[in-house]
């Protein structure tokens, strides 16, 4: 059914759809309406047979996930920013241990220095934890995914991490097609596990393993992540022969048939990323778009297929590995290896920093004209960088720098956008 | 598309107007997008929030920088935010107040541009008498269904039922059928005035 509702109320009304067993949660922004939602329909009684467990951690969050997926529950949980680094540690023993728990991130920055709003950061920096992530460019995408999430993590043993834009698509109103639970209970089996701790078959989770077999077990999970990439258009595939509509796979294409200028991006900016691309189409300008929404297991074949037809590719990411750069262009990459095509890396939204499409017309027209750098952030604001770089050459103790930069700036809290 | 800014201090239900206008232009068949800037979001600090109107999929996510209309629910943040940012020349002008635009200090700005299209009305008084809390978004949805067009009164009155019920709901109805009238009156005197200019 066609409705007018927020991003993270569509998200909570799939999971239902789902059947979860166990959800738990610990409170963060942008994820808190989600499990806000859930908890209050498991409380009147319209998720049932399911338990809300509050925690008091998101480390205990993923705790519990972890104890009710080995008995044999569908799990669910969410998190966003510290929250998902302050569960770090279980993150990496619920994909070591191989359970499905479906986890969304909402994405968000980390600090210091703090900052609640949105880019991939968090996300990110779990990457080689062995989940599968995925990442939702609308809200119906994100309603998607998470169907498809669970369908394809039990398949696999894995767990699976939708990500989705906190605020721009969380907090977001806009249109879903919300699915019946017919079409859900249509694709979505019964979870059967393949491993669970029942006492009438005694088994033990988790045991320790020497030299003698991490590799195996290690190369096993890896396998397993290469299999997603089979299993994940198939089950995109069937998605659309069930509900209607094109969601989910390992990655789309827009208007890139004949691009000599491809934009590889992941998330909600496709979206305005996409308007750019009609305006400067309209103008002549052979552009194309390349969205990633399968970013682990990373589809390198499928990558480097859907790009090499390209004169130059731009790889605009809310990420930044310090220290070396963009974190999905070196990705890219890789997929890219000696085929001679120019590469730019373009950090943007970092915190919340507004992607606009004036921005982003500037920015691929200096990319055609070859005026761009290798690595370039968007819209920095290089003036009230340089000030700061000469406070700390005038003196020693130059302070803090994010103060330093906040008061450099004065108020701005009368600015839009 | 129509791309609507709404300013206006925490607590005033800034970020709910501008949901429930997405809601009452959804129900007409429009697409409609609706989401708030996030930060301070504390009783009295100055909040913004965005809706988009169109009929195709909205894939925009900029902040609207450009709006065709504003709703300012404080005529107090005229004198703290960049309110009129960005917006476009004979744009729509709904101000919270009693006062008018002469008094508030901004006729300069917006001479010349069509009258009809630059209204005020008193939303907070409208909210104590038919809700008896002091929170203007729901009239001024009202008058901003008269002022722009863009939606129907109808539509608003449904997507308020849509968010609230029971005496809470009936008495915003109220509100925004009254907000509704009274800008639609000014809108007729103010083509009545330009026309005999």
């Amino acid at each position: 059914m066609l409705k007018q509702t927020e991003g993270s109320r569509a998200v909570a009304e799939a999971v239902a759809l789902c059947r979860p067993e166990v959800i738990c949660a610990y409170p963060i922004s942008p994820q808190t309406h989600i499990v806000e939602a859930l908890g209050e329909m498991v409380k009147v009684g319209a998720l049932t047979p399911c338990e809300f467990i509050n925690v008091e951690s998101e480390f205990a969050a993923m705790s519990v996930a972890i104890g009710a997926s080995a008995a044999g529950a569908r799990s669910y949980t969410a998190t966003a920013s510290q929250g998902l680094l302050f569960m770090a540690e279980a993150v990496f023993n619920a994909s070591g241990l191989g359970l499905p728990i479906v986890m969304t991130v909402a994405n968000r920055a980390i600090g210091a220095p703090i900052n609640i709003w949105n880019d991939h950061s968090d996300a990110l920096s779990q990457r080689d934890c062995g989940w599968i992530q995925l990442f939702a460019e609308t809200n119906q995408e994100a309603l998607d995914l998470h169907i498809q999430a669970f369908r394809l993590g039990e398949e696999l043993s894995l767990p699976i991490m939708v990500c989705m834009d906190g605020f721009i698509l969380t907090h977001a109103y806009e249109r879903v097609d919300i699915p019946t639970q017919a079409q859900v209970d249509a694709y979505l089996p019964r979870y059967e596990p393949r491993q669970v701790l029942d006492p009438l078959e005694p088994v033990s989770i988790g045991a320790m393993v020497g030299p003698e077999a991490f590799s195996e077990v290690r190369y096993l999970a890896h396998a397993k992540q290469m299999q997603a990439l089979e299993r994940m258009p198939e089950y995109a595939a069937e998605f659309k022969s069930v509900f209607g509509r094109d969601s989910g796979g390992l990655t789309h294409t827009y208007r890139a048939d004949d691009a000599e200028t491809i934009v590889v991006a992941m998330g909600s900016v496709l979206g305005t990323i996409k308007d750019v691309v009609d305006e400067m189409r309209d103008d002549g300008h052979k552009v194309g778009v390349f969205g990633i929404t399968c970013f682990r297991p990373f589809p390198l074949a499928q990558v480097c297929a859907g790009l090499r037809g390209a004169k130059r590719v731009i790889v605009l990411e809310k990420s930044l590995a310090i220290g070396i750069g963009g974190i999905l262009a070196s990705n890219v990459r890789l997929a890219l290896n000696n085929l001679g095509i120019d590469i730019y890396t373009v950090v943007a939204g970092l915190g919340g920093r507004a992607i606009t499409k004036t921005s982003l017309h500037k920015l691929f027209r200096d990319a055609e004209q070859a005026k761009l750098e290798a690595t370039t952030f968007l819209d920095l604001d290089w003036k009230a960088v340089n000030r700061q770089l000469d406070r700390e050459k005038a003196k020693r103790r130059s302070g803090p720098i994010a103060e330093n930069l906040l008061r450099d700036l004065g108020v701005v809290a009368a600015k839009i956008g | 598309m129509f791309q609507i800014r709404i300013h206006g201090r925490g607590g005033q239900g800034v970020v709910s107007a501008a949901e429930m206008l997405s809601v009452a232009a959804f129900r007409e068949g429009r697409h409609a997008q609706a989401f708030p800037s996030f930060g301070s979001e504390r009783n009295g600090a100055p909040v913004v929030a965005y809706c988009r109107i169109a009929d195709k999929e909205i894939r925009l996510r900029e902040p609207i920088m450009a709006p065709d209309a504003l709703i300012i629910q404080d005529p107090t943040l005229l004198h703290q935010v960049d309110v009129f940012a960005g917006l476009k020349r004979d744009g729509y002008i709904l101000i919270n107040t009693n006062r008018s635009f002469a008094e508030l200090g901004i006729d300069e700005f917006i001479r010349d541009w069509h009258p009809e299209r630059l209204c005020t009305v008193a939303a907070t008084e409208l909210a104590m008498k038919h809700v008896g809390r002091p929170v203007p978004n729901v009239p001024l949805l009202g008058g901003f269904a008269a002022i722009s067009g863009r939606v129907s009164l109808e539509s608003v009155i449904a997507a308020i039922d849509e968010k609230f019920s029971g005496k809470v709901a009936a008495g915003n109805i109220e509100a925004a059928r009254e907000a509704y009238a009274i800008v639609r009156r000014e809108m007729d005197e103010a083509r009545e005035a330009s026309a005999h200019a």
